[in-house]
């Protein structure tokens, strides 16, 4: 059964897993019972009762009282049942624990943020204990997202203006893929974060690190790692091709022009603001669809991007 | 259903048996020439079948999108598309399949066709309003084909908002494409119900109506009701983006989950639209090459037309995870199993109809059969997506693709080819080549589960929708799928190839009832005369009652009637009524 399983579902790693799982099984299996009677009849009766001639004389009945009735209420106690267990499944999904471990979520076109009550921010990875309930209580900064781990079977859309929650305990330490599955534009399908899944003590030493680049990193370095974390390479690239944004090669000393007609130079005070505050200057040639990383990144952070960039000559 | 009343019934009509020929001296076809005359004609089957061509010609393009959408699907990120043309594509796939070939495709060209022939009328009730509706559904294709060359729209086939309202394609021309075919789809409805109610020939009880014409009251029942809703949303989205009044969009003010409830208030009961149709096809042909009554005929009937009422109660399942309350999910989940149950007692009684009954296996029925075989599939996993806990896995994955492509594809569109092959030969006065068409239905059916069956895997393990790029290990999967549309596209062609060829000079011609039916339209000639019949049959038997000889199917009363559309002819029976 867990053999089957594996075949048609991902790896089952959050406390609630099994059970969506054994109901998923339940259903399937009983459909293919069912299913697999009806094809038999049906091959059946074409062999038996082939047309043998076009004076062939059929059967003028046309109901069975007794028939009827059983088709119909099997299927409603096997529905009742599905419903009902279900039903409680979707009870627990819905409800974390009231000991659950808090996490931000951040959703918008097309990363995620993950805020940690250290007021730590994440981009695209989210950190949890293994073993420990951990709620998501998330929002969208712009149009709707889903935020989706198959291997923990949860699934929440995230809304502008509205926070909506999500919970799951990790069962078992190593990395999952998150997805967006709420259509939200040109890189939906690229809206992909990392859950890492630590040991206890793992993660609390992981919460007391964070926030800072590791100290043998150098500042350029580290501003590369927030590069490809923090998502700006979906739309960004640093080979001078042109993607969502303009290429960061030889982008540091240059003068910008924007949609305004204004011009710039681009010093470190303008990449700070083009990262904070993207719509005050937007580059000519480009649609004003750039997030802003307030709150996402902090100054230290953006200091290192800027380091970065600057190396892309 | 009265089985042995005598021939001169309980009608108190002075009955004459009226033998028809195979072929007509002037057939419909030839009554009126040229192409303007097929352009301004108010024939009920002149309109069919264009609509039947214009459907023809949208299934074309919408399947050339999604060879384009698996062929750029076989490496991930990119492999001949980027990924807003990719959007766009899915976009127009989707609002192209649904809105101008799967919600018309059965009642606008079979329907019309049929419908009127199959209760013995002259025409629909409202034959002008009906090429009106033609001539709707042309202006709302072209309205969005014009989205196409403008800049298209990516936002698939829901529109939902904030997404919709901000994104700067043209989303406005689109809606209001959508919106104007909405009038074509009430237009029709009411056509139906009133030729329905109005225009059944003598004799005709509700009770001897062919389950087609049940199903397609049903489904006029859901276009009259549904779509005005359909219309409001979309008005309201365009207010929204024009006019900047917030109502879906948070920017503004609105709540984009209110959309949602709206969307799905239509689209949910829509899916039946796009689907009793093909029931009624299904019913028709397991009847006819069982030679047998239908099982649970009032089942059946009523059953559907209970569908559409309570199918407005469920939309709720496609907002699981969306944001509505626990509570909300809850109820939906269980009406939505509630209303399940029927459809798939509905199957019991197909196949309890093949029971003892004797079975041909003709080109018609492998597609019943092939329909029994997906539908029942794509029934099942919509109760797993009904489940609440099961459906926060699997929602907004390709296990809902595939779900839904059984049911329309699997179901609708495969019972469409169906009625194609039973009726084409009254239509056409050929027929096809049955080996030809034997072919093609295997090549469709192993394609379509190669296509479809592999992506309730892919979605089971966590395979998002609409996803231009994909995780590595989901290619191999996704290259399956991908070969199976190619299986599809064969079978497709092949069926264009032998269909055109039979309207060729060396057509096979075919007989008046080729397959022994018993309902109406077997009646008269093929292809049928100009107002379809040349007398007013009355009706003596039930549609399913193979066991009585064709000869007491024949009689009828003089026809009075004079000039065209004189709907009134087959009602005024005072004159025939005998005191
Ligand atoms: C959704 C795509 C997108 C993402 C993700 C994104 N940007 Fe941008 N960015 C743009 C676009 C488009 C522009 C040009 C329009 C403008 O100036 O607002 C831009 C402009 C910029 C500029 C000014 C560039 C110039 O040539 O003048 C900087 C600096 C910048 N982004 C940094 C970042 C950083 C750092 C990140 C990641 C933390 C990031 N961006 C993530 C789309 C994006
Ligand atoms: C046994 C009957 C059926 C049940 C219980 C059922 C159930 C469901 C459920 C619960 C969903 C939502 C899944 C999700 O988004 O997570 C769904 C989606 C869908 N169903 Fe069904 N369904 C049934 C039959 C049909 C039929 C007959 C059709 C059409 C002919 C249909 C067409 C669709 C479509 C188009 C969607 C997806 C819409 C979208 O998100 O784009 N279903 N179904
Ligand atoms: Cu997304
Ligand atoms: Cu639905």
């Amino acid at each position: 059964m867990d053999k089957l399983g594996s075949l048609f579902l991902p790896p089952a790693k959050s406390t609630n897993a099994a059970d969506v799982d054994a109901l998923f099984g339940f259903i399937s299996i009983t459909s293919v019972i069912i299913f697999v009677g009806i094809l038999i009849a049906t091959i059946a009766f074409i062999i038996i009762y082939k047309r043998k001639s076009d004076n062939d004389v059929t059967s003028l009945n046309d109901h069975n009282t007794t028939l009827e009735i059983v088709w119909s209420i099997i299927p409603v106690f096997l529905i009742v049942y599905v419903f009902y267990w279900g039903f409680t499944d979707y009870l627990k999904l819905n409800i974390p624990p009231a000991n659950a471990y808090e996490v931000q979520v951040i959703g918008q076109k097309w990363n995620w943020a993950f805020k940690y009550n250290n007021g730590y921010t994440s981009p695209n990875e989210l950190h949890v204990p293994k073993g420990r309930p951990v709620k998501l209580v998330m929002q969208s900064r712009d149009v709707l997202h889903s935020f989706y781990i198959p291997d923990f079977r949860i699934k929440h859309d995230v809304i502008p203006n509205r926070y909506t929650t999500v919970w799951f305990e990790a069962i078992e330490s190593g990395e999952s893929v998150i997805f967006c599955t709420e259509y939200c534009g040109t890189s939906h399908s690229d809206m992909l974060a990392k859950v890492i899944v630590h040991e206890e003590e793992d993660f609390q030493k992981w919460l007391k690190e964070s926030g800072g680049r590791p100290a043998d990193m150098p500042l350029a370095d580290y501003g590369k790692m927030l590069y490809t974390k923090s998502g700006c390479q979906t739309c960004h690239s640093t080979d001078g091709s042109k993607l969502v944004g303009p290429s960061y090669k030889g982008l540091f000393g240059s003068k910008k022009t924007f949609t305004d007609g204004s011009s710039l130079v681009a010093d470190e005070t303008y990449i700070k603001s083009s990262i904070l505050n993207p719509s005050e200057h937007v580059v000519a040639g480009f649609a004003p669809v750039m997030p802003t990383y307030q709150g996402i990144l902090s100054n230290d952070d953006i200091d290192a991007i800027i380091e970065f960039i600057k190396e892309q000559k | 259903m009265s089985t042995s009343s005598g021939i001169n019934a309980d009608l108190g009509l002075k009955l004459k048996r009226f033998v028809t020929p195979d072929h007509p001296e002037v057939n419909y076809a030839q009554a009126e020439k040229g192409i303007k005359a097929w352009l301004t004609t108010v024939d009920h089957k002149k309109i069919g079948l264009m609509y039947l061509g214009a459907i023809a010609f949208f299934f074309f393009i919408g399947g050339l999108l999604a060879l384009l959408l698996r062929a750029e699907l076989w490496t991930p990120a990119k492999t001949f598309l980027d990924a807003d043309a990719y959007n766009q594509v899915f976009t127009l796939h989707g609002a192209i399949m649904i809105f101008l070939v799967l919600v018309p495709s059965v009642p606008a060209a079979l329907g019309n066709f049929f419908l009127p022939i199959m209760v013995g009328a002259k025409d629909v009730a409202f034959p002008r309003l009906n090429l009106l509706s033609f001539y709707i559904y042309l202006a709302g294709a072209t309205f969005s084909l014009y989205s196409i060359v403008t800049g298209a729209v990516d936002t698939g086939w829901t529109f939902y908002t904030p997404y919709s309202a901000t994104t700067g394609t043209s989303v406005v021309s689109m809606t209001l494409g959508v919106f104007i075919l909405g009038f074509s789809s009430i237009l029709t409805g009411l056509n139906f119900i009133v030729t329905l109610h109005k225009l059944r020939v003598p004799g005709l009880t509700w009770g001897k109506l062919p389950l087609f014409c049940w199903s397609l009251y049903a489904t006029s029942v859901i276009q009259i009701l549904a779509t005005p809703v359909l219309a409001i949303t979309l008005m309201l989205l365009v207010m929204e983006r024009t006019l900047k009044i917030g109502i879906f969009d948070p920017a503004l003010g609105g709540d984009p989950v209110l959309y949602q409830h709206f969307f799905w208030f239509y689209s949910h009961p829509a899916v039946y639209i796009m689907i009793l149709p093909g029931f009624g096809i299904i019913s028709e042909i397991i009847a006819i090459f069982s030679k047998r009554r239908i099982f649970g005929y009032w089942f059946i009937a009523l059953s559907s037309m209970a569908i559409a009422l309570i199918g407005f109660l469920v939309w709720g399942h496609h907002m699981f995870v969306s944001g509505q309350s626990t509570l909300s999910s809850i109820v939906f989940s269980l009406i939505t199993f509630f209303v399940g149950i029927p459809t798939g007692i509905k199957i019991f009684n197909w196949v309890a109809t093949m029971y003892k009954g004797s079975i041909s296996m003709r080109t018609p029925m492998w597609y019943a059969m092939i329909f029994l075989f997906l539908f029942t599939i794509g029934g099942f996993t919509g109760v797993t997506l009904g489940t609440l806990s099961v459906d926060v896995h699997l929602h907004d994955t390709y296990y809902v693709v595939a779900h839904f492509h059984y049911v329309m594809m699997g179901g609708m569109l495969i019972a469409f080819l169906g009625g194609l092959h039973l009726w084409w030969p009254k239509m056409t006065g050929r027929m096809y080549n049955e080996r030809w068409a034997n072919i093609a239905a295997f090549l469709i059916f192993t394609g379509f589960n190669m296509t479809f069956f592999t992506q309730f895997i892919l979605g089971a393990k966590g395979m998002p929708r609409r996803y231009y790029n994909y995780i590595d290990q989901f290619q191999s999967l996704h290259q399956f799928s991908t070969v199976g549309t190619w299986v599809l596209a064969l079978g497709f062609t092949i069926i264009l190839i032998y269909l055109l060829q039979s309207l060729g000079k060396k057509g096979v011609i075919a007989s008046k009832n080729p397959w022994n039916g018993r309902s109406l339209e077997w009646l008269t000639t093929t292809p049928p005369v100009l107002e379809n019949f040349t007398y007013t049959p009355v009706v003596i038997h039930g549609p399913y009652d193979f066991h009585k000889p064709i000869a007491e199917f024949e009689y009828g009363i003089e026809s009075h009637g004079h000039g065209h559309h004189d709907a009134s002819v087959h009602h005024s029976n005072e004159e025939s009524v005998n005191a």
